[in-house]
């Protein structure tokens, strides 16, 4: 999106630079970038999630200057950082709960574009480009939780790789390929490392591809509107978003530190203490709370390829997502009906979460007991899960593409200008 | 854009005061965040607790060279005959590279006790740092680099060869008479 | 603004949600509930409770149970239960090398080939009682008894859940019980038989500074000790939370001043 005249060098060495190697002219044009000038805090999210992966990049750097990648020193080498290595005790937990605090604002980040539209003409291939960084994140993020080697890094590798193994034919092959063996030994954790380490400076590539992306069409807004007028909609990113941005990467900053510091181990199981063990699985294998939504759905489905592919689906739909949605208002703020559908997604996404913590056979509520056996009867989390899953799936495929063609939206406002000071003198 | 920041309706003065604030405790904050990603790459406490090690002399037979691992380097403990002791004292130290006596290579910050048969020194080159051969190698019976060729004489001092100084001694004390404490 | 009202649905359901969530964590026997000095964002180890424990886990606990990634010398280290400040360096410490010298390490090979035992200096670890796992559940009737270095962190609750163990051990097994060979009856422990014999009775210990060595005052204590051998440095990482949060809430508050003076003049 082009508005603000360029960056115009007028000393005699900023014109020899920009004439060589305009990289002034591109730290200018990415700053200085028309931004819709109503983005409320939802939208900061993104430079969040910047600050979060540079934190991460840089921890883990750190952490495998330290770490020993083998089977009989990781877990010693995490507890050598922890207790001997110069502020170990604090790089470690930042590391750790860096990886939980970056799902939290992708999860944010993700929600935000869909309620919005972000996703929508022209942004499709910056929402595309999202979900493949959210999908390598998974990956990173899973390799990364078996590194320490304790029981549920162990027993979550061999539980995901064996996934693989639900594929007919090649199933079994794909799993030892995996393995570099016949169960998750210490090939498999180099290879893990190796991959942990290298696939966040993908992520980070990926990173300056969405934002490229992004600056093509520029921002979406709360009102879904295009900018029609560079001057009146929009505000220069720097200092007006630079500002809103660090003030709330400061306050998100203060969450994070909040769990480093006071309850490092908070998000983290307590099995993951005990030292792995190939002969002993523990009695409820849970993955990180952010892959838990996603290990309700495998399990709401008795079939075990079934389960795999309905679990990989759910990622799959979101590539497609921008083509499911028909309706042409972007943001569901104008969109009564889309908005309450989308309230019951966000609740279903925390409801499968919340099912992939518990056991299957539990009940989410009781409503009486067995009159032949007298145990408690009701919901399971199993049917919860069920139950939550298919609307996962029929919100994507179903309720978004009818909706577009029956829904009636309200009026837009015509304008990002108009929008803005519609809501500041109803305020006022 | 429609309005600007700067806008005469507000105070300059005060508004560049936050903006210098708000940088100054930026800045701040990145230099205290910056100093534990410095210092976890320091020795860690693992490392510092080895950084004291104790050698029984009374092991080391007359004649003989043990080498004792001190901070990841390796220490001579050479227990000298007196054909050493003597060689070692007849030189004129005026003639030497790096001028010691017999006595000052045998104590450290030349100060405490010392036995004149026992020489402990790091066995490390001072030159480039490889690790000299003992056993009265060498042009002058002490030790030998074989690296670039560096002779050194039986109390240690260099006499031949490009390393600039004599080998060095590591802080250490006496804690009985056989009994050192190295670092 | 229209989503306000969205935020506070997802916000409350988010903490409905964590509700739920810690719910998971009753699960099992009941825990004895239990306060300890080191619970809290302002908690610390109480120095003469751990070093009571490490006298608890060195005279009996230590027959069975390993501390292997602890090493001695961590005992005399800033929030360690021996920390002096006159002797910052922990193998300064009289203390550390007097309770490192009460134990032997294998160390080699010597110049001969061989291994050989030794007096503990104040870097060594704590030795294991057993060379390893197998002797070790071959000595305990099959049962491993576990390492002790994370162990409070490796149980939900860890602190209350030890505790629980030590002080529920019960002499009879209730009718319907039936102990395995071996096992004795305790309550706090999943299926309620355990292969650990009651490790702690009166007077187990005498303590130099004159508490009564109750099994309870034992298990507090030892769980105090523990507590700390988990995580030596969870005193040093609460002050510096402190010092981080007030930074941060001070940078909060100058991120918000000057973004409200760039915004002044906006209608947004």
């Amino acid at each position: 999106m082009s508005g603000y005249p360029g960056y115009d060098p007028k000393s005699g060495i900023e014109k020899w630079l920009d004439a060589r190697l305009p990289i002034v002219r591109l730290g200018y044009d990415t700053f200085i970038f028309p931004t819709p000038r109503n983005l409320n805090y939802w939208w900061t999210f993104g430079g969040i999630l910047a600050v979060i992966l540079m934190s991460q990049i840089i921890t883990g750097i750190i952490l495998a200057m330290h770490y020993v990648p083998h089977v009989d020193l990781a877990f010693d080498s995490v507890q050598h950082i922890k207790r001997d290595v110069n502020f170990g005790w604090m790089l470690q937990p930042m590391h750790a709960v860096g990886a939980s605090m970056m799902f939290l604002a992708v999860y944010i980040h993700m929600f935000r574009g869909i309620y919005y539209g972000s996703y929508k003409s022209p942004r499709e291939v910056l929402w595309i480009v999202g979900v493949v960084i959210y999908l390598l994140m998974m990956a990173t993020g899973f390799m990364g939780y078996v590194l320490p080697w304790g029981q549920m890094s162990f027993w979550g590798a061999t539980v995901i790789t064996n996934l693989f193994s639900a594929f007919p034919l090649v199933g079994e092959s794909i799993t030892q390929w995996l393995w570099g063996g016949f169960a998750v030994d210490d090939p498999t954790l180099n290879r893990f490392f190796s991959l942990h380490f290298v696939l966040p400076f993908a992520i980070l590539g990926l990173v300056i591809l969405h934002v490229w992306a992004l600056h093509v069409p520029g921002n979406n807004n709360p009102t879904g509107v295009s900018v029609k007028n560079v001057d009146k909609d929009t505000l220069p990113f720097h200092p007006y978003y630079t500002v809103k941005d660090g003030f709330a990467i400061v306050v998100f900053l203060m969450v994070f530190a909040a769990f480093i510091f006071f309850m490092p181990d908070a998000l983290n199981h307590p099995d993951n203490y005990i030292r792995a063990n190939p002969l002993v699985t523990p009695a409820h294998i849970v993955p990180e709370w952010y892959y838990l939504p996603f290990y309700a759905m495998l399990r709401a489905v008795p079939n075990k390829l079934g389960g795999v592919i309905t679990m990989f689906g759910a990622i799959a739909v979101l590539f497609v997502l921008p083509w499911l949605d028909t309706s042409k208002v972007r943001s569901m703020r104008y969109r009564p009906l889309a908005k309450l559908f989308f309230i019951i997604f966000v609740l279903a996404c925390i409801g499968l979460g919340w099912a992939g913590a518990k056991s299957p056979t539990d009940l989410v509520f009781v409503t009486g007991t067995d009159a032949a056996t007298g145990a408690p009867t009701g919901l399971s989390f199993l049917w919860f899960a069920r139950i939550l899953t298919l609307y996962y799936y029929v919100f994507f495929v179903i309720i978004l593409p009818v909706l577009g063609l029956v829904e009636k939206p309200k009026d837009r406002p015509e304008s990002i200008e108009k929008s803005v000071l519609n809501t500041t003198h109803e305020e006022a | 854009m429609a309005e600007t920041v700067s806008t005469p309706s507000e105070n300059p003065s005060r508004r560049d005061f936050i903006y210098i604030a708000t940088g100054a405790a930026g800045v701040v904050g990145a230099g205290l965040y910056a100093w534990p990603l410095i210092d976890q790459m320091n020795p860690a406490a693992d490392t510092k607790a080895l950084s004291t090690t104790e050698v029984d002399l009374s092991s080391v037979e007359e004649g003989q060279q043990i080498i004792v691992k001190w901070q990841g380097k390796p220490v001579f403990v050479r227990h000298r005959t007196q054909k050493e002791i003597d060689e070692a004292r007849a030189v004129d130290v005026s003639t030497l590279r790096d001028p010691a006596t017999d006595e000052q290579r045998l104590v450290v910050n030349g100060e405490g006790k010392y036995e004149p048969q026992y020489l402990i020194m790091i066995g490390i080159c001072t030159h480039l740092g490889c690790v000299p051969i003992g056993n009265n190698a060498g042009d002058y019976d002490g030790w030998f680099c074989p690296c670039h060729g560096s002779h050194y004489d039986t109390a240690g001092r260099i006499r031949k060869g490009p390393a600039p100084k004599n080998l060095v001694l590591p802080p250490y004390q006496y804690l009985t008479d056989t009994l050192v404490k190295i670092g | 603004m229209r989503l306000s009202k969205l935020t506070a649905t997802i916000f409350a359901t988010a903490a409905l949600g964590l509700t739920a969530g810690s719910a998971i964590a009753s699960e099992g026997p009941e825990l004895k509930h239990v306060e300890f000095s080191f619970e809290g964002p302002f908690g610390t180890y109480d120095k003469a409770a751990a070093q009571r424990g490490f006298q608890v886990y060195q005279e009996s606990c230590s027959n069975c149970h390993s501390m292997s990634l602890v090493a001695i010398r961590s005992l005399g280290e800033p929030g360690g239960p021996f920390y002096d400040e006159e002797h910052p360096n922990a193998n300064d410490n009289p203390v550390i090398k007097a309770i490192a010298a009460m134990f032997t390490v294998t160390d080699g090979p010597d110049s001969e080939g061989d291994m050989f035992e030794r007096t503990a200096k104040p870097f060594d670890h704590f030795p294991s009682p057993f060379p390893n796992e197998q002797a070790a559940r071959a000595s305990n009737g099959g049962a491993l008894p576990p390492d002790f270095s994370v162990l409070v962190s490796a149980r939900e609750h860890g602190p209350q859940y030890i505790y629980s163990i030590l002080t529920s051990y019960e002499d009879e097994a209730p009718e319907g019980v039936e102990l395995r060979d071996g096992m004795n009856y305790n309550p706090a422990f999943k299926g309620g038989q355990i292969g650990m014999p009651p490790p702690l009775f009166e007077d187990l210990v005498e303590y130099s500074d004159g508490t009564k060595a109750s099994v309870e005052q034992m298990a507090h204590d030892v769980v105090t000790f523990m507590a700390w051998a988990s995580d030596p440095k969870m005193e040093e990482r609460k002050r510096m939370g402190w010092m981080v949060m007030i930074y941060l809430f001070i940078f909060a508050l100058l991120m918000y001043g000057s973004y409200k003076a760039v915004w002044r003049d906006v209608e947004h």
